[in-house]
């Protein structure tokens, strides 16, 4: 059974109805204890970092989720999901759960491409992935494949090795991240079409081990 | 590098999509949900519902149009009219729609635009802007005037003075739509596409006129918009979805294509 965290940031349902339409069992949760009894656990979100940090802590699921990565079992981290497993975020001055070392920093103000023209904030649409090395995840999809991004902050992991994968938006960012069972994306799998659905079925039958 | 958006709007009478000509004339063209899928699958980057009735007994046949959408395709959506308060835009998002788009009720009440943005997230608050070209003199000094009410009201608002606004109050994202161009065919509004855009640091969608792969071609490179709302031009059958974006591609636009 996967479990999608609830913590009254955003896009549950989409997540559960992506994983209905690929008859996946899951169920959201705002139970610690049932997360820590999944087999799988999905921790998606759009918001700010501050709210859903307070949300986190006040129920308990900041610890939950910290115990469940170190249970060794699939963990996926979707946009606010992924950036505050990170130490850090420059949103709200946020203290983060600290599963990877790294931070998260919003776009430059104005941000500009190489020929000086603006950049819209936030960074919303389609783009692609550089995937930097092998993972079982990114073997189900199409290296070329496109992701719906919406956001205007980044993660940026310490350790390169961290790095799965960088997405150019003025400048190449990590949009994709992954440490032993934890893979984390900027992107939205759950809204990005076909590709975005393979991955979330590889995502079901991962049993935690990185490519390396 | 983040590609341009290709977004089929579908407007949504008592549970059925129609597409009118400036607002008059609408037409039966086939069930939304079906639609959908098929836009879904021809690789649309995003869809628009338009609930052009609106009214309160019809609003739960549009949610439960929405909620049958969102279990087919997995691409965000946005769903517009009639919609004028959280409680609606609440209804609209659990349903399963990504954004929610604004129009009339954002110009009687615009603080309706930051509640929205602060509940949800200004990322899923898109302001629907209808637009007439009138003789540029002050308070209308860009030329362009803010209507409502399907283009029947004129309202005494500049269009450029409210997009600005509009995104000062928090909206995520504008669709800009001119009312002598919608229906048309003819191309869309290039000059108020590249004023609106050049003047916002948030997404704009240029709406009304597309009647060729090249009309979308032009509003995105010299209309600088970040996407092209299509309706008449692909309902029909005239284009394909694929047909625009190999014609944007040998045209160096950034497009994406499914696999």
């Amino acid at each position: 059974m996967i479990s999608i965290i609830d913590y009254k940031a955003g896009n549950l349902t989409s997540v559960e109805r992506a994983l209905k339409k690929l008859s996946i069992p899951c169920r959201i949760t705002h139970d610690p204890e049932l997360v820590l009894k999944s087999d799988r656990v999905i921790f998606p979100g759009v918001g700010a970092a501050g709210e859903a940090m307070k949300a986190l802590r006040t129920t308990g699921m900041d610890e939950a989720v910290k115990a469940f990565f170190h249970s060794g079992r699939p963990l996926l981290g979707i946009c606010l999901g992924t950036q505050v497993i990170l130490d850090f975020s420059q949103e709200n001055q946020t203290v983060c759960l600290g599963i990877l070392p790294g931070e998260v920093i919003r776009f430059p103000d104005p941000h500009l491409d190489e020929q000086g023209r603006i950049l819209k904030i936030p960074h919303m649409g389609w783009n692609q992935v550089e995937w930097n090395r092998d993972h079982p995840l990114v073997r189900a999809i199409p290296p070329q494949s496109t992701f719906y991004f919406v956001h205007a902050y980044y993660p940026v992991p310490r350790e390169e090795k961290h790095v799965l994968g960088r997405t150019h938006y003025g400048f190449p960012f990590p949009s994709a991240l992954a440490c032993r069972n934890l893979a984390a994306l900027q992107f939205h799998p759950e809204k990005s079409g076909p590709p975005g659905l393979a991955l979330l079925k590889a995502f079901s039958q991962w049993e935690g081990q990185d490519a390396d | 590098m983040l590609t341009k958006r290709i977004i089929p709007c579908l407007d949504v009478r008592d549970g059925k999509t129609t597409k009118g000509v400036r607002f008059k004339n609408n037409i039966d063209i086939g069930d939304p949900v079906e639609m959908a899928r098929f836009y879904y699958e021809a690789g649309a980057d995003e869809l628009v519902f338009y609930d052009i009735t609106a009214s309160a007994e019809e609003r739960g046949i549009m949610i439960e149009v929405v909620r049958r959408v969102a279990e087919e395709i997995f691409i965000p959506f946005s769903v517009g009219g009639g919609i004028s308060s959280l409680e609606d835009m609440r209804q609209v998002l659990l349903a399963g729609a990504e954004k929610v788009s604004i129009n009339s009720a954002a110009v009687k009440s615009p603080a309706l635009i930051g509640e929205g943005a602060q509940a949800f997230g200004g990322q899923c608050i898109v302001l629907g802007m209808d637009v007439k070209k009138v003789p540029a003199k002050a308070p209308l000094s860009s030329g362009y005037e803010i209507v409502i009410h399907g283009g029947r009201t004129f309202t005494g608002i500049d269009a450029l003075w409210w997009a600005r606004e509009a995104e000062r109050l928090g909206a995520g994202e504008i669709c800009l739509n001119s009312i002598d161009a919608d229906g048309t065919q003819k191309g869309y509004e290039m000059a108020l596409t590249a004023l609106i855009s050049d003047a916002v640091s948030i997404p704009v969608i240029a709406s009304g006129g597309a009647g060729s792969p090249e009309d979308i071609c032009q509003i995105l490179v010299q209309g600088k918009a970040d996407a092209a709302l299509i309706a008449s031009m692909t309902h029909y059958g005239a284009y394909t979805i694929r047909q625009i974006k190999d014609y944007l591609k040998d045209h160096g636009v950034p497009v994406r294509y499914i696999w």
